[in-house]
């Protein structure tokens, strides 16, 4: 864990550096499409002229100076899968967003949903000596906490303190300075596929870019869906991707689990195309543009047509109604929405004291998944759409873009991690000094 | 034209099947994303545009002009270039004229202008022309300038003599204000001009202007102005008659001394001096006559010309 811990505090490092030069890109890496912000960040923001709406919730030290997004290519399953193509993409996206803004980018922020995310509960115990919580009893109590073990081959994404107890206080969002004997805490850990984290980090140093931060697509996405209430009170992100679905519960503005459910739009586009035989281009602009989950009966009698380019004049002609195509898509739906309620189960997420659940991703904006979701998932359902940022085009303000936003604003302001603290100083000189030992043995 | 039509269907070209057109990949090559991040640069970006042009037109420029014989041949081409704009038909000036200006003035002032007609307008220096026209005493005012279809115009404003001023080194004609218009040989040349004299008369030219106005009713009889000590004036008239005005207000004293006159002629009667030195206390200085008649009623002796008294032997012979 000790190099996890190196590598991330250099992360942290760089991000910080890449503050002080004042340019950041965000880049989100989905399964349908990347898109790559360019963050300016210039002071606090207060005097800058916006259009109506003030500075939001401290999202204004930062705003919007380019955006790119484009289809994404050689991703499956929100893995990389072919690297050379992931690249191409990125480059893509990111001369874009650099043609846009005006600026170079050298130091990105990354997400990503895929890598069969899984969520640990950790904590931790210390006894106070000072009798006063210090700093550094903050750092040795995650230091503290127990480490299970992750299986081959994982890495952390986010370890994150939820909650910190002292003797019996407890639910404490900050401990330094209480008084008294027994320092706990709570943290939760998210690992992911250290070969997929890897192929991520591969990809963009091949493009020239610092990567300065890496997120978990679902968090990222959660953190600007969620307003503030939600998050302190409780609630679940459901974020419709093309690959997969994530699921990130959050209370008390941190997040307490997260998973992801592979299936997800594309998945939809290939039900369509077996089920109505059609190409998948056809497929897919009879899903965004035509799609649904609840057929009406003036759905029997809207015909669209389907077209073709096969020279067969019967299958060119071809119509299908769109109760057809709501009838397709449905099942598909459900069966995602039920994966999802299985994930919420598994959370334990009826013994939270809210249960309001938000809608984000490009998925949600399937009309009438509401309704849908209401009935599986529970009563409290909204779609969310991401939270305004300044300087951000009209067209990236859709719920596709909440993964985007959210990195943004990860990138603004990052939760605490483990690795903010410093690494009690008792547990790693010893192997370093024992390095230097065998080192000198070997030498002379 | 054949003679059997063909009915048959026509034969269908048989078109290849359009090709589904080659999508360029829209990814830039990894040349080409590098070449534009390294165009974003801020430095790069600046020697780019402007120090490799700068050095290269500079570069050329030297090389091109290090040699002699080229330096030579452009400095002797743009000499040439200058010249023959210079000389050019617009720009030539071939008449002059001079308006506003008496025969005498005007011949001085061709005299004087050392421009040989025609000559190009970029070799005539107005500005230097006309502080040497004003130089000359007669002139008061000159505007010079070059006018459409190459005239040299020259619209003079010659000072109006007012005085003579007669001084030690002769007799000068004045204006108004006091500056010197020409000179002459005898007061005789100008007989309308009134005369001053003295020392200084030239400085209060003014004054002296105003005392000739004021001395309307008696001015046929007036000689002259002398400047006193380049203090106060007198007013000579003919028969020797003076009138001595003060310092300060001698107008208002040739007034008072002019209203005596014509109230009881005093300028008639034999008095040499009308003293108006001091206003509140004017004084007469009688002829030798007058005061004969007197000295006469009296019995006392007579004077003689010299104003002495005379002897009794020269009165026994006169």
């Amino acid at each position: 864990m000790v190099e996890l811990y190196q590598t991330q505090r250099a992360m942290r490092n760089i991000r910080r550096a890449a503050l002080q030069r004042g340019v950041v890109g965000i880049l989100d890496i989905g399964t349908s499409k990347i898109a790559c912000l360019v963050l300016k960040f210039d002071g606090t923001g207060t005097d800058r002229e916006v259009d109506g709406v003030g500075p939001m919730a401290g999202q204004a030290n930062f705003r919007v100076i380019g955006a790119a997004t484009t289809r994404s290519r050689g991703m499956r399953r929100g893995e990389i899968d072919t690297m050379a193509e992931t690249e191409r993409a990125i480059r893509t996206v990111v001369a874009g967003a650099q043609k846009v803004a005006g600026c170079r980018v050298d130091h990105v922020i990354a997400c990503m949903s895929g890598g069969r995310p899984a969520s640990y509960g950790l904590d931790g115990e210390i006894v106070l000596e000072s009798g006063k919580v210090s700093e550094h009893d903050v750092a040795s109590v995650l230091a503290a906490c127990e480490t299970p073990d992750f299986g081959r081959g994982r890495e952390v994404l986010h370890a994150q303190p939820v909650n910190f107890a002292v003797d019996n206080r407890s639910g404490l969002s900050d401990p330094r300075d209480h008084v008294g004997n027994r320092l706990a805490c709570d943290m939760h850990v998210l690992t992911v596929d250290e070969d997929v984290i890897g192929n991520l980090v591969q990809c963009i140093r091949r493009c020239d870019l610092e990567l300065a931060g890496v997120a978990s697509a679902a968090y990222a996405s959660a953190r600007a869906a969620l307003v503030e209430d939600e998050q302190e009170l409780g609630a679940a992100c459901i974020d419709f991707g093309g690959g997969g679905t994530g699921v990130s519960v959050f209370i008390k503005k941190h997040m307490i689990f997260s998973d992801n459910v592979q299936i997800g739009g594309n998945l939809i586009t290939q039900d369509i195309v077996q089920g109505l035989r059609v190409p998948l281009a056809v497929a897919e602009r009879l899903k965004t543009l035509n799609g649904g989950v609840e057929a009406t009966g003036r759905d029997d009698r809207d015909m669209i047509a389907v077209g073709g380019e096969t020279g067969d004049w019967e299958a060119d002609r071809r119509v299908v109604s769109r109760a057809d195509v709501i009838g397709v898509m449905r099942p598909r739906v459900e069966e995602i929405l039920v994966h999802v309620r299985q994930v919420l189960d598994a959370a334990g997420f009826d013994f939270m004291p809210s249960q309001q659940i938000v809608l984000t991703g490009g998925g949600s904006q399937i009309p009438g998944l509401d309704g849908l979701a209401a009935r599986i998932l529970g009563p409290n359902i909204r779609c969310g759409r991401p939270l305004r940022i300044d300087g951000l085009a009209h067209q990236l303000t859709d719920p596709s873009f909440s993964g985007a936003v959210g990195l943004a604003l990860f990138a603004a302001h990052p939760q605490d991690e483990w690795w903010d603290f410093e690494m009690p100083a008792e547990t790693y000189p010893a192997r370093s000094l024992r390095r230097a030992y065998r080192w000198f043995r070997n030498n002379w | 034209m054949s003679a059997v039509i063909d009915h048959r269907p026509q034969q269908r070209q048989l078109q290849p099947p359009p090709q589904p057109r080659q999508r360029r990949d829209p990814a830039p090559s990894r040349l080409q994303y590098r070449l534009e991040r390294v165009w974003l640069k801020p430095l790069y970006r600046r020697v780019i545009r402007v120090g490799v042009p700068a050095f290269l037109i500079a570069m050329t420029a030297g090389l091109w002009l290090s040699d002699q014989d080229r330096r030579a041949a452009l400095g002797a081409g743009v000499a040439g270039l200058v010249d023959k704009v210079q000389s050019r038909e617009e720009f030539q000036v071939r008449m002059m004229t001079i308006e506003g200006a008496s025969p005498v003035v005007d011949k001085a002032l061709r005299g004087m202008l050392p421009v040989d007609l025609p000559a190009s307008s970029f070799d005539i220096d107005l500005t230097a022309m006309r502080l040497q026209v004003m130089q000359l005493d007669a002139v008061e005012s000159i505007d010079l300038r070059i006018k459409p279809g190459g005239i040299l115009s020259a619209v003079v404003k010659e000072r109006v003599p007012a005085l003579l001023w007669r001084h030690a080194a002769g007799i000068d004609i004045l204006d108004a204000t006091g500056n010197r218009v020409a000179s002459v040989t005898s007061r005789d040349v100008r007989p309308d001009l009134p005369l001053i004299a003295g020392d200084g008369a030239d400085l209060e030219t003014q004054e002296a202007l105003q005392l000739l106005d004021a001395a309307g009713p008696i001015l046929p009889r007036v000689r002259g102005l002398v400047r006193r000590g380049e203090r106060r004036w007198d007013l000579v008239l003919d028969n020797n008659q003076r009138i001595m005005l003060p310092e300060e207000g001698a107008v208002i004293a040739l007034q008072a001394a002019i209203a005596l006159n014509r109230s009881q002629d005093m300028l008639g009667r034999d008095i040499q001096v009308v003293d108006l030195r001091s206003p509140s206390r004017p004084v007469l200085r009688l002829g030798i006559d007058a005061r004969n008649s007197i000295r006469k009623a009296r019995g006392l002796p007579l004077l003689g010309p010299d104003g002495n008294v005379l002897d009794e032997d020269d009165r026994k012979r006169g």
